[in-house]
């Protein structure tokens, strides 16, 4: 397994900065959490990272790869991006959206490449995201929380060795919240997920990334980043960070907004 | 599988027993012969004015109905996967207003063709017409980068579609005689009933080209189903297979129009029809989409040859009665299901 290496990937429009990254590693095999205040530009940090939106420059490193040079459909086979809240009006069954995620080892214009060892990949994903007895369900019919799970599956059936999740956390609620990240770690690849919430991040994520502004403020090891002093100047909130009473990682505790 | 074998017995049988019905009826087993003798399947003894009546005029006409029905399904499948809209159709890139203007300067003006006369010159001015008008909304709506962004594309694809029709109409109200405008308004209603050999197989061809490039990239077309981004993170070339799709469909839709006229609601019902019932999967929705709407236009000439006696009705407001009881059905049943 590879760390995800990315180097100078800048996006701007119209002179205004979005994204300005100089250096992002993520550790093979560890959940990266990817922090920052609404509209610091962690979505736009995913998108470069995933190949969906492209610079030109910079580098996305992954081993001797840079994936942003590989073809979209090479990309897709190391790739997978869980977008925030992706809806469709169509009527998929669980199943046929799962299929979608072998799309990229599939597809080319004429006669489909026959998808060894397909079959077996969705089997696993299916399992791990606990959706079996969803896969005869139509998309329509899901909650919130199920459908974050399908999405995972079909991420997950793509085979990839990094997992990019937009805030896969957002409008679940808590016990979802908690079994989808719980999964997403027993997965155990590379993966870095935006979240809003702190306390959540610092339960689950081995690692954090801190974004303000475009640019990485802090990044490392959960338990060296995350500080009451980072939390204040980043969101502008007065919180207390403490190891959890009676589990294990830390606690996040807010008082207040800060003046 | 079984569904596709089912729906080209369907277009075969339909067509059999409708290219007996007309004016002279031929016995449909007498169609059949006709037929296999003219593909030099079988050797039967046939009268040569049943021989005349199917082979020359029936056949090409029902062909070509089922092929422009065939294509008109599949454009609007894929332009309705490629939008994410449930009203694209295939003339939403104003393709057939385009057409509507060649056809109309040469039918109200008399102007003659590039040395054509008559139908031919209406068909190659339909043609140039629709041409002109994708390359317009080609040239508004391209963005720097090359991109092709949807909702500019339908927009242009408004703007050009009501200019062209502007000028259609005020050239019937100024230049046109009653005979001119009628002309004009069966044009625009759409018809097969111009099809003969040559032009039926330039249609056949086109419109199973159409089939065939369009259900290779089903895939792709599934990729969409979560939006561009989703289609871009599992690996398709969004602004690459933008192209390809817009241009191919608006080019198979342009030679139909050119041959048969805006014949409408085709391109819109006849995808939701099969999606209702197979799902949006596109390697089953694009082949069936194109059987269905084979037969369909089958059955629909049939009843524009033979609903008003001694008349041709418009076939396109055949395909609106067929098609309009039937699409309110399936909305008042999807809106129960949800």
């Amino acid at each position: 397994m590879n760390a995800l290496v990315a180097r100078d990937l800048t996006w701007s429009v119209k002179e205004r900065t979005i994204v300005d990254v100089e250096h992002l590693e993520l550790r093979a095999g560890r959940l990266t959490g990817l922090l920052g205040p609404n509209g610091c530009g962690k979505t736009s940090l995913l998108h470069l990272l995933a190949g969906v939106r492209r610079t030109g420059a910079g580098s996305v490193r992954l081993g001797e790869t840079d994936v942003v040079r590989l073809s979209a459909r090479e990309r897709a086979r190391v790739l997978a991006l869980v977008e925030q809240q992706a809806a469709t009006a169509l009527d998929l069954t669980v199943r046929q959206v799962v299929e979608l995620g072998r799309v990229p080892h599939r597809i080319r214009v004429g006669i489909p490449e026959r998808d060894v060892g397909g079959a077996d990949a969705i089997a696993r994903a299916v399992e791990a995201t606990d959706i079996a007895d969803l896969l005869d369900r139509t998309w329509q019919h899901l909650s919130g929380g199920e459908r974050q799970r399908v999405h995972l599956a079909r991420a997950l059936a793509q085979e990839p060795q990094v997992l990019l999740l937009d805030e896969p956390t957002n409008h679940l609620d808590l016990r979802h919240q908690l079994t989808l990240l719980t999964q997403v770690r027993d997965v155990g690849i590379t993966t870095v997920a935006a979240l809003h919430d702190l306390d959540l991040a610092a339960a689950f994520c081995d690692d954090l990334v801190v974004m303000c502004a475009g640019r990485i403020v802090a990044s490392g090891p959960t338990t060296e980043v995350l500080t009451s002093a980072l939390v204040a100047e980043v969101y502008g909130v007065a919180v207390d960070v403490a190891p959890h009473p009676t589990r294990t990682g830390m606690h996040v505790r807010w008082s207040g907004v800060l003046a | 599988m079984a569904l596709v074998v089912v729906a080209a017995l369907a277009l075969f049988a339909s067509m059999a027993v409708a290219l007996g019905i007309g004016a002279v009826r031929v016995p449909t087993a007498d169609v059949v012969e006709v037929v296999l003798r003219r593909l030099n399947v079988g050797d039967f003894d046939v009268r040569l004015l049943d021989d005349q009546i199917v082979w020359q005029l029936r056949v090409p006409r029902g062909l070509g109905a089922a092929a422009v029905g065939a294509g008109l399904a599949i454009c609007g499948v894929v332009l309705q996967a490629l939008t994410r809209n449930d009203l694209a159709d295939p003339y939403l890139l104003g393709l057939s207003s385009g057409a509507g203007v060649g056809a109309v300067t040469v039918i109200v003006l008399g102007v003659s063709f590039a040395g054509f006369v008559g139908s031919t010159a209406v068909t190659a001015a339909a043609l140039v017409g629709s041409l002109a008008a994708l390359l317009l909304v080609l040239v508004i709506s391209v963005g720097r980068g090359g991109e092709l962004p949807p909702a500019r594309t339908v927009l242009a694809g408004v703007a050009v579609g009501q200019v062209a029709t502007a000028y259609t109409s005020l050239i019937v109200i100024v230049d046109g005689d009653s005979h001119a405008a009628r002309r004009v308004l069966e044009w625009t209603l759409g018809s097969v009933a111009g099809l003969r050999w040559p032009s039926a197989l330039v249609v056949t061809v086109v419109a199973l080209l159409g089939v065939v490039f369009f259900s290779a990239l089903a895939d792709h077309l599934d990729a969409f189903a979560f939006g561009e981004t989703a289609a871009r993170s599992l690996g398709v070339d969004v602004v690459r297979l933008r192209w390809v799709l817009l241009v191919g469909t608006a080019f198979v839709t342009a030679v139909l129009v050119a041959y048969a006229g805006a014949i409408g609601f085709v391109g819109l019902v006849v995808p939701h029809m099969v999606r209702a019932v197979v799902g949006p999967r596109h390697r089953l929705l694009l082949p069936l989409s194109a059987l269905v709407g084979a037969t369909l236009l089958v059955l629909a000439d049939l009843g524009a040859r033979t609903v008003v006696e001694g008349q041709e009705v418009p076939i396109g407001v055949v395909t609106a009665v067929i098609g309009a009881p039937f699409f309110a059905v399936l909305l008042r049943r999807s809106r129960s299901a949800t």
